[in-house]
């Protein structure tokens, strides 16, 4: 791997994440600077992402860069056959930075390894998605004012969700307390569970969605339980209404709690949530536009003022 | 007066000996290490009489001396092989091999969706346990436990 490039939240250590947060904060107070003018941004999405897609581009466009780049690769060379590494090569010809979201896992790893033009991985597969964890994390500081000592709630699909693992890896470095809310079937894997013990991490598993974890909570992190995740649809019956956060839930609540979702949510936070002041998930992904920009000069090595 | 034995497979002069390979794992050694590529004398024994292994296989290799991280290749399919470096009939060296720290272009990632089962490119593992032997792939980060493991 090229050493500019960010495949993982794992690539980054404590120290990096507490800078890149206080780069964020410079981009909220003031998010159109001029500092990639001149720079040309590839946002290679060989996998349709709307979301992250313009939130990346939103980024580039606020810090005065240029962009090129697909948005669906059906309409690309890749169709055609060609290779990942040689259609990175003839982007890196082009381009001075490339965001890319693949389908496969592992491919923006293997892109920065052919290139020398620095990769961020915009999600591959259902590997890595190292921009959303940090916007996960900048909404947490955001909202609580630190990292450290937070009780975290993460409910949904912790089997496969993507954001969850990455989350407990993004956050480790801050002695959380985690609090695991899933369906048997989806119950956090013990390779996560194996890793919060090595690092000393409290965790607590349950089944039930209760008002005591809820109340425990400084954070919840809620995502979406899908049916085709399940083998036994029985099963995805008898919970699918389980994890459903209802306004009436939050009554008695701490005061600092917020909801966070990466969005898109379909049923699992109901929509009276949304006027609770603890609803936090629309400037969350506000947030993401202030994260990535940091991201962005941080890969380029540009020094944010 | 004793019965005289047999030698197996004939002495060698100068190479390496690789022996108490497992009889079934014979042939994927010999494809790893490829000795089919190689233009010097190779003796190979199938299915020869072990006490400590009931069957086993060995392969002679006139004047070729292996690396250690060439050896170590085998060390999943074969942890137990012994290697005797011989010089003028003489064992002078006896090898043993050890898992590497990394494995490239050996194992398969079982993930489909790995972007080394979707691109002409080497696979690349790192040993995380090298007791259990578990393996981690380097792209798409999938851990592969030693019952799982397929060559390429």
């Amino acid at each position: 791997m090229n050493k500019k490039s960010l495949v993982s939240i794992a690539d980054y250590s404590k120290e990096d994440i507490l800078r890149l947060i206080g780069i964020a904060e410079k981009f909220e107070k003031n998010p159109n600077r001029r500092l990639l003018e001149g720079k040309v941004c590839a946002t290679l999405f060989f996998e349709p992402s709307t979301r992250t897609r313009l939130s990346f581009e939103t980024a580039v466009n606020r810090l005065g860069g240029r962009i090129i780049g697909f948005s669906d690769a059906s309409t690309t060379s890749s169709s055609k056959g060609e290779t990942l590494k040689d259609t990175i090569m003839m982007v890196s010809n082009y381009a001075d930075l490339i965001i890319m979201r693949h389908y496969l896992e592992g491919a923006a790893c293997y892109a920065s390894e052919v290139t020398n033009v620095p990769i961020i991985n915009a999600g591959d597969g259902a590997n890595q998605h190292p921009s959303q964890t940090m916007l996960d994390i900048y909404s947490i500081f955001k909202t609580q004012g630190r990292l450290e000592n937070l009780e975290i709630t993460m409910v949904g699909d912790l089997k496969y969700g993507r954001t969850v693992h990455s989350l407990i890896t993004g956050m480790s470095h801050f002695n959380p307390v985690f609090h695991f809310v899933a369906p048997e079937e989806l119950k956090i894997p013990d390779l996560y569970k194996n890793f919060c013990d090595k690092k000393g991490i409290k965790y607590y598993e349950y089944t039930d969605f209760s008002d005591e974890v809820i109340n425990r909570s400084d954070i919840i992190y809620m995502t979406r339980v899908q049916r085709e995740r399940f083998t036994d649809l029985m099963e995805y019956e008898k919970v699918k209404n389980v994890y459903i956060l209802r306004n009436n839930m939050l009554s008695g609540s701490k005061d600092n709690l917020r909801i966070l979702h990466p969005l898109p949510r379909v049923n699992e936070i109901a929509y009276d949530v949304d006027c609770n002041p603890k609803a936090y998930y629309i400037e969350q992904a506000r947030n993401g536009v202030f994260a990535r920009q940091a991201i962005i000069c941080d890969v380029l090595g540009i020094e944010v003022k | 007066m004793e019965k005289k034995k047999e030698l197996q497979v004939a002495a060698l002069e100068n190479g390496t000996a690789i022996d108490h390979i497992p009889a079934d794992q014979l042939f994927k050694v010999v494809s790893l290490l490829e000795i089919e590529h190689l233009k010097t004398r190779v003796t190979i024994g199938y299915n020869l009489d072990s006490k400590k292994m009931g069957k086993k296989g060995i392969i002679k290799i006139s004047d070729k001396f292996f690396e250690q991280d060439e050896i170590n290749r085998i060390s999943l399919i074969a942890p137990t092989v012994n290697l005797n470096i011989i010089r003028d009939y003489e064992v002078v060296e006896k090898k043993q091999v050890s898992l590497p720290d990394e494995m490239c272009g050996i194992v398969k990632c079982n993930n489909p969706k790995c972007i080394t089962n979707n691109e002409p490119m080497q696979t690349r593992f790192q040993v995380i346990d090298k007791e259990n032997v578990t393996l981690k792939c380097h792209y798409c980060e999938v851990k592969i436990k030693k019952e799982d493991i397929e060559l390429k």
